[in-house]
């Protein structure tokens, strides 16, 4: 009788080969899959035991913290910000019910302290539960008081970026909301007018105006079909592809240079230079600065927008579909955001180097220890710092004696662009723009301000906002 | 270094286990460490070294790995409940003192186990019996659609935990008599090797007994369970693979005849094929099992660690003493623990076999065979049904499951094993055994 019980020994060993196959499966392979299961409440309700780690700004206001609910066993960690409104865009929010959003979600690993497996098995061995790393963001708290205070309630948004590192200094986006009140008031803020959850900072559809310019004078400059001082035609009105285009105002200029076509913001002479140029050469440079692509910020990418050319919802990049005269002055059918702008005057800024956008100023562990901090990345060279250096100059001369003198500040000289998108001509609604950098001799920060739908200028209504943001980054 | 010394210095590391787990579940619950632990490990170890010296007075030549490997289990188990709740730990560390008093009156009363030849009809009738009791009204009480529990007064049972023991001792003692005439007395009919039906009769009243039992206790997993054994033991005593083969399809047709007309068992099939179908009610028991698996991933969240409770109170993972304690042990100890545990199943099964290989005897042989083949089938049944190889039963995890009959009728089993391996490993083996002659 011994052989068959060794063969049932066999059959045994089979048996309880397949269930540690199994457990494998549900254990390892299937994990993640399961993990994300709807029926699945393991992860939310883990993530309510996790005390998050602390968001900080740069100059230590603090923006998010975790806060204790109910006892012994049964404690969960709710996450409050006690700066409400300020930060709400650029921060979000995570509460169980509602999910994540903003930094809150992109950097969620780091907060609540998720490491690899095998770091997390030392972390049991010291007898350890998981907690979050902190944070510090790289905002600005006092520019974002003063960004918020510039937009005095109406719609619209403020970014400013370190050139030289891709920080992110100020980011407002108008109506905002608290994340405080997600956790009970979502449904209402989600249909309120205005849409406050939505960040205009990252996701809005603007049509740029004259601050495209900015990009077509790089592509006229770095390509070396034109010099500062190139002669060009500012006539008015001029047939650009079969369309006549008109400069404000129907102000015919003449042949002057291209430093004046941009000083006086003169959009025939541009439109020219684009149609000189050719729709390819001005696509390449705009795909240089970041267009038809989401930005490079650590942010999730859902709530990012790609600037660039769109037709029914979608971006083209085909030259011939495209009337690139008027895409040279902001026109036809472009859509921006204000991060991709405050990129544009950034990049220029830096010598013609894009560096990443980022948030992500320090991470210290729950020992105090500094994890990670701001590494500066260069995304790409976008133009030449020669070029760069030309069009400093040219922006430069625009808020000395041009559109943008609102932007002047006492003892620092200022380069920047301003831009009036004409919404609706009949009804004087237009999207009022300004970007641009300081100092010019060694830019400091860069900016994008932008409002919607106000009778004013750029250089009026939005070059006053960047003044004071950039006043007070320099401080 | 003897058998029984090497017994002693294996149930170290199950003392060690109780010691560093209780720690850990201490460290974790009130961030401190309790000299406690220590006194429960020592404790667990002092009980295990007195059923040590009863094992080495009475049955020197006993494997000496299989008590320290069931201990193992033991402290498993006792680790998991009191992480799940120190009331349960206690209760359960009651009966298993309780288990091992019972194995070792099993051991000094029964000096030999061949008596139990002689009352094989008397033992299969109260086999067949203790699973009928939970449908008698009154103490029977029917818990997930399945009857598989009595209540007597305060305590609570589960008979079938007995009844297999009833079952594999009938069975051994039936097929080392008539195992001769079942090999001789086959035919072969259209290619196929029949036994001959006078003396199938018994064989076919296990099948019968089986199927009964979807029907009267209408739990899958036991009567797997049971057929399983029945089928091994068939085997080990024809060599016919074809009697397993029609052992099998009959099995299968009467299991795919009920579970298509029997409610709860065909919900059970249900749930199996597509947990996922309806993760909030019927399948929300193996969905958890698995979520919880994957939450332990390759090294688990360590003892304490996992989640249990929901924040309104309730649990996440329902049955997590009972059935699902397979699914808890991977979530805190990960693919590794759990892969720990079935190896040491494994082993068990390894020991048992061994034993049943150099068993003097046909009964012994058979007994020691059916024996273990019911203890790995058992555990394949509940781990298989945790991690949804077979569908989920109500059938306790041996040795580590909360559950007073599971660990008693356990330690029964394994009492059983150590007398067959002593006799087996007696130096004078030789010598036909004095109750037989």
């Amino acid at each position: 009788m011994n052989a068959p019980i060794g063969r049932v020994f066999a059959l045994v060993v089979l048996l309880l080969a397949t269930v540690i196959a199994f457990t494998t499966y549900w254990s390892v392979f299937a994990a993640g899959d399961l993990r994300d299961n709807v029926a699945n409440r393991r992860p939310l309700l883990e993530a309510q035991r996790v005390q998050r780690g602390e968001i900080r700004t740069v100059d230590g206001d603090l923006i998010a913290v975790s806060e204790p609910e109910g006892t012994g066993g049964r404690e969960i960690f709710v996450r409050s910000y006690p700066e409400g409104e300020l930060f709400g865009h650029p921060v979000g929010y995570d509460f169980v019910d509602r999910g994540r959003a903003g930094i809150e979600r992109s950097e969620n690993d780091v907060l609540v302290g998720r490491n690899n497996e095998f770091a997390t098995i030392f972390e049991q061995l010291e007898g350890r539960t998981q907690e979050g790393s902190d944070l510090t963001v790289t905002l600005d708290g006092a520019a974002q008081r003063l960004a918020t205070q510039g937009l005095a309630g109406r719609a619209g948004s403020v970014v400013a970026i370190e050139p030289a590192t891709g920080a992110v200094r100020a980011m407002v986006s108008l109506p905002g909301y608290d994340p405080n009140q997600v956790r009970d008031q979502f449904g209402e803020l989600n249909d309120a007018r205005g849409s406050p959850l939505f960040n205009r900072a990252t996701q809005s559809s603007y049509a740029p105006g004259s601050t495209m310019k900015i990009v077509t004078a790089a592509a006229a400059l770095d390509s070396g079909e034109f010099e500062p001082d190139s002669i060009v035609n500012g006539n008015s009105p001029k047939e650009i592809s079969g369309v006549e285009l008109n400069n404000f105002g129907d102000a015919s200029f003449g042949d002057i240079t291209l430093t004046t076509a941009l000083t006086r913001s003169v959009n025939t002479a541009w439109a020219e230079v684009a149609v000189d140029l050719g729709a390819d050469t001005l696509l390449e440079y705009m795909d240089r600065f970041g267009f038809n692509a989401k930005p490079p910020l650590d942010y999730p990418a859902d709530q990012m927008l790609a600037s660039g050319i769109y037709e029914k919802g979608r971006l083209i990049t085909d030259g011939d579909k495209i009337d690139i005269g008027r895409v040279a002055i902001g026109q036809e059918r472009l859509a921006v955001t204000p991060l991709q702008m405050a990129m544009v005057a950034a990049t220029v800024a830096n010598g013609g180097e894009l560096a990443q956008p980022t948030f992500l100023q320090e991470i210290t562990d729950v020992d105090g220890r500094v994890t990670d901090q701001l590494e500066p990345q260069i995304e790409r060279r976008v133009i030449s710092a020669e070029s760069a250096a030309e069009l400093t100059t040219m922006m430069a001369n625009v808020v000395r004696e041009g559109t943008g003198t609102a932007a002047a500040l006492a003892g620092v000289e200022v380069a920047g662009k301003t831009g009036t998108a004409e919404v609706n001509v009949e009804q004087n609604i237009n999207q009022p723009w300004f970007i641009g950098f300081a100092p010019v001799q060694n830019p400091q920060i860069a900016v994008a301000v932008t409002i919607e739908r106000s009778a004013g200028t750029g250089g009026a209504i939005a070059a006053p906002i960047a003044r004071d943001v950039m006043a007070e980054l320099l401080r | 270094m003897s058998a029984r010394n090497r017994e002693l210095v294996a149930l170290l590391p199950a003392a060690l286990l109780v010691t560093a787990g209780f720690t850990a579940v201490f460290l974790v619950q009130s961030n401190q460490i309790d000299d406690l632990s220590l006194t429960y490990g020592g404790f667990f170890l002092g009980v295990c070294v007195l059923a040590h010296l009863v094992i080495r007075v009475r049955l020197p030549h006993a494997d000496p790995y299989l008590f320290p490997l069931v201990a193992l289990l033991a402290a498993f188990g006792l680790v998991m409940l009191f992480r799940i709740d120190d009331e349960l730990a206690l209760r359960q560390a009651t009966v298993f003192l309780l288990g091992l008093g019972v194995f070792a009156a099993t051991i000094i009363f029964l000096r030999d186990y061949h008596v139990l030849e002689r009352y094989r009809y008397l033992i299969a009738s109260i086999g067949i019996g203790l699973l009928l009791l939970p449908r008698v009204p009154g103490i029977g009480e029917q818990v997930n659609g399945a009857f598989l529990a009595i209540n007597v007064g305060p305590l609570s049972f589960q008979p079938a935990e007995f009844a297999k023991l009833c079952l594999v001792i009938f069975l051994a003692s039936y097929l080392r008599e008539h195992r001769e005439v079942l090999i001789v007395g086959a035919r072969r009919i259209a290619g196929l090797t029949l036994p001959p039906l006078k003396h199938f009769g018994p064989v076919l009243v296990v099948w019968g007994a089986s199927m009964l039992m979807l029907v009267f206790i209408r739990d899958l997993g036991s009567s797997l369970m049971f057929f399983g054994a029945f089928l091994a033991l068939l085997y080990v005593a024809t060599n016919r693979a074809s009697f397993v083969v029609i052992g099998l399809v009959m099995f299968l047709a009467g299991a795919w005849f009920f579970s298509a007309t029997v409610p709860h068992v065909s919900d059970r099939v249900d749930i199996w094929l597509d947990p996922f179908a309806d993760p909030d009610g019927n399948g929300y028991q193996i969905a958890q099992s698995i979520f919880a698996q994957a939450d332990g991933g390759l090294f688990g969240r360590g003892f304490g660690e996992a989640l249990l409770e929901l924040p309104g109170g309730g649990a996440i993972l329902p049955a997590a003493q009972t059935d699902l304690i397979y699914a808890l042990i991977v979530d805190e100890l990960g693919l590794f623990g759990g892969t720990g545990v079935v190896l040491i199943y494994l082993l068990i099964a390894a020991r048992g076999f061994k034993t049943a290989v150099m068993a003097p005897d046909g009964f012994s042989k058979l007994l020691a065979a059916g024996l273990t083949a019911v203890f790995a089938l058992q555990a394949f049944v509940i781990i298989g049904g945790v991690v949804r190889v077979i569908p989920l039963t109500g059938v306790t995890l041996p040795f580590i499951s909360f559950g007073g009959s599971s660990i008693v009728a356990n330690m029964v089993l394994l009492a059983l094993l150590l007398l067959i391996s002593d006799r087996a490993r007696r130096p004078d083996r030789g010598r036909p055994a004095q109750a037989v002659t």
